[in-house]
């Protein structure tokens, strides 16, 4: 067994995990306090991949178009939440399930309609471009470091906001009890609309952050959603703290089953899942 | 009364007369050959469906427009590459607009149920590109016919391609039908060059996760890499292959991992080696002929796939000859296209057994946004069949 290869497996599981924790902790904040199963969160990631290709082709500045992308997800986010999904809390899941599904068809064609069903790929910036070597045998692509750097930054930061911070104790307050909550003074609906609005920002950035790195096609939404919910699960619904452990955890079974069992590695991730939901049936952490 | 009955009989007469002239009318003229073209023309394969279609129709106009002494008549559907539409659209065309000759389709799940089609309907079909080896495999009938190559072709032409310079090798692939029949033919080729495959990498179709299979096949450090993915996943790869500093330590084989998305591969791509049965501004009369026809109609230089669509075209045309254009002459028409000697943009065309083409494979060099031909790595490779009982 050569050292590079865990070394650079390590770094790849590491960079695809922090990814999948931006994608999925939106995911569990919005499951979690606000008890809504969402299927088109996986949308909002494939709207992020189309908005860096749409954008860096507008403005040909990569990272200007993600600033704007944020933006505008972060703005659809709140009007989602406003239009539909506030409507939403006291229904039943299965009631969510359809709309939230009905969400991901009408993504689906609007993409269709609005950029076409091609695979696109987007430039990494020039300054970004180039490779660091790592040990004897190969090279590592530097956009790849950048990524890993910026999802651990805003990892920190989300895990500080959730668990440290003012706002995040009223986030978390609001999971558990949402009448008491609003009996305190807080405004819920606005705090709600927030993490919402918050959870759609996050996986676009996720989709448009990996967009040079991978390609941007259709249907890359559907993946992303299933090991999301995944990650949601086995770290324990509604806790950021599970879903950045849980997220590494099924990156590194992902990435190291690829290469070591890789005709299993399509189940890799399933029978990680399985161990722990054995282990602990409602997840690593509970909210 | 009696002139009530003989007005009945002029009537009659006047209509059994006009009949009559309706019949000589229709032999004179006789009715279009039709022509049900199922091709992608949204998705994915849109390009590659316009390629074809493309290529089909400027061979007929070439021929005044008629095949066999016939007018030529297009049902188009779009095939949207999706397999659970292709028994419907197959059978619209078959049964509603009673095609004389079915023609497609890119994606192999769509045209193995085409196939499937055609055999129950025994109705002629030739397919202008999907690989399936079961097409003239497995699935054979004497009414198959493909214009293009059978994906085990491409692969065996790669192997034998990489193992002029190369011993050993890795081979990376989706972990699907297409691609586990080109690595087999890769595998064929490369051994019987002398060389040996290390190790078969793959990752679900269509990931593009390539990361830590670049890291596993820089370790197990072979003389040379074969890849077999499509689209999307092409341009991702041989990007990330240079990035990863791969590009000059391991040379990287391919059929078709340069075809069509050369611009978007940019640098990356610049000197890559690949192995099919064309190349772009291939040297011979007929390509320099069709590459000027099709320019001039389509205001853009074709492409293998409007190669493969134009020779679907001629291979028709080869059979319709035969029994100047009386398509019920099933069986001689499929003798005659069976023994067709095709003068191909690709170079000579003919057929195997089981009705795969039989044709050269070129060694291409990616230069700019064209695969340049530099060398013939194998003239008139066979795809061998052997599931095939014809």
């Amino acid at each position: 067994m050569d050292l590079a290869l865990i070394l650079i497996q390590t770094l790849n599981a590491v960079q695809y995990g922090l990814l999948l924790f931006l994608v999925a902790s939106g995911l569990t904040l919005i499951f979690g306090v606000m008890g809504v199963i969402n299927l088109a969160h996986g949308s909002f990631y494939m709207m992020g991949a189309y908005l860096a290709f749409t954008l860096t082709a507008l403005t040909g500045n990569l990272l200007l178009a993600i600033v704007i992308g944020v933006v505008l997800s972060a703005v659809l986010g709140a009007l989602l939440e406003w239009a539909l999904f506030s409507h939403l809390y006291r229904r039943n899941h299965l009631q969510q399930v359809l709309l939230t599904y009905g969400l991901i068809l009408i993504f689906e064609e609007l993409r269709s309609v609005l950029v076409g069903n091609e695979v696109y790929s987007v430039k990494v910036p020039d300054w970004l471009n180039f490779s660091v070597p790592l040990g004897s045998v190969m090279t590592y692509p530097a956009y790849r470091l950048f990524m890993s750097g910026v999802c651990l930054v805003l990892a920190l930061g989300l895990y500080l906001l959730i668990e440290r911070t003012l706002v995040g104790a009223r986030i978390r307050a609001g999971s558990s009890n949402r009448g008491m909550v609003q009996l305190l003074g807080i405004n819920i609906d606005w705090l709600y609309r927030l993490v919402f609005a918050l959870g759609v920002a996050l996986a676009a950035f996720a989709g448009m952050l990996n967009a040079p790195a991978s390609s941007v096609s259709p249907g890359m939404g559907t993946q992303v959603l299933i090991v999301s919910f995944v990650v949601v699960i086995v770290g324990g619904i509604g806790s950021v703290w599970g879903a950045l452990l849980a997220s590494l955890l099924v990156a590194f079974a992902d990435t190291f089953g690829k290469v070591f069992v890789p005709d299993y590695a399509g189940i890799a991730i399933y029978v990680v899942m399985a161990a722990i939901l054995l282990w602990r049936p409602e997840g690593l952490f509970k909210s | 009364m009696s002139r009530l009955l003989s007005l009945r009989a002029v009537s009659r007469a006047a209509a059994a007369l006009a009949l009559a002239s309706v019949a000589v009318a229709a032999q004179a003229q006789p009715a279009p050959v039709r022509i049900g073209l199922m091709l992608p023309s949204s998705g994915t394969f849109a390009d590659l469906g316009k390629g074809v279609t493309n290529g089909f129709k400027l061979y007929v106009n070439e021929q005044g427009g008629k095949l066999g002494g016939r007018a030529v008549e297009y049902l188009a559907v779009d095939d949207e590459s999706d397999p659970s539409k292709a028994n419907e659209n197959a059978n619209k065309l078959v049964k509603r607009d009673k095609v004389d000759l079915l023609v497609g389709t890119i994606h192999s799940g769509v045209a193995q149920t085409m196939a499937k089609v055609a055999r129950e309907t025994n109705t002629l079909l030739i397919v202008p590109n999907a690989g399936a080896g079961e097409i003239t495999g497995s699935m054979c009938a004497p009414n198959v016919f493909r214009s293009s190559f059978s994906n085990w072709q491409p692969g065996y032409a790669s192997g034998l391609l990489a193992a002029r310079k190369h011993k050993t090798a890795v081979t990376i692939s989706w972990k699907y039908a297409a691609g586990d029949e080109s690595v087999r033919g890769f595998r064929e080729g490369f051994e019987k060059g002398g060389g040996k495959v290390l190790k078969d990498l793959n990752l679900p179709f269509p990931g593009v996760e390539f990361q830590p299979l670049l890291t596993e096949l820089a370790t197990i450090k072979p003389e040379a890499a074969y890849v077999f993915v499509a689209g999307a996943g092409q341009v991702m790869f041989v990007k990330d292959y240079a990035a990863a500093g791969l590009k000059t330590s391991i040379p990287l084989y391919g059929a078709f991992i340069t075809e069509g998305t050369l611009a978007a591969q940019g640098d990356a791509a610049s000197g890559l080696q690949t192995a099919l049965h064309y190349a772009d501004g291939l040297k011979n009369p007929k390509n320099e002929a069709f590459i000027a026809s099709y320019t001039k109609a389509f205001g853009a230089a074709p492409d293998v796939f409007a190669v493969q669509g134009y020779d679907a075209a001629q291979l028709f045309d080869a059979g319709m000859r035969a029994v100047k254009g009386d398509t019920k002459k099933k069986a001689e028409m499929i003798k005659a296209m069976e023994n067709a000697k095709l003068d191909s943009p690709r170079g000579p065309l003919s057929f195997s057994k089981s009705h795969n083409p039989v044709q050269d494979y070129y060694v291409r060099v990616a230069r700019g946004t064209q695969n340049v031909m530099t060398d013939v790595i194998v003239k008139g490779l066979v795809d061998p069949s052997p599931d095939c009982k014809l």
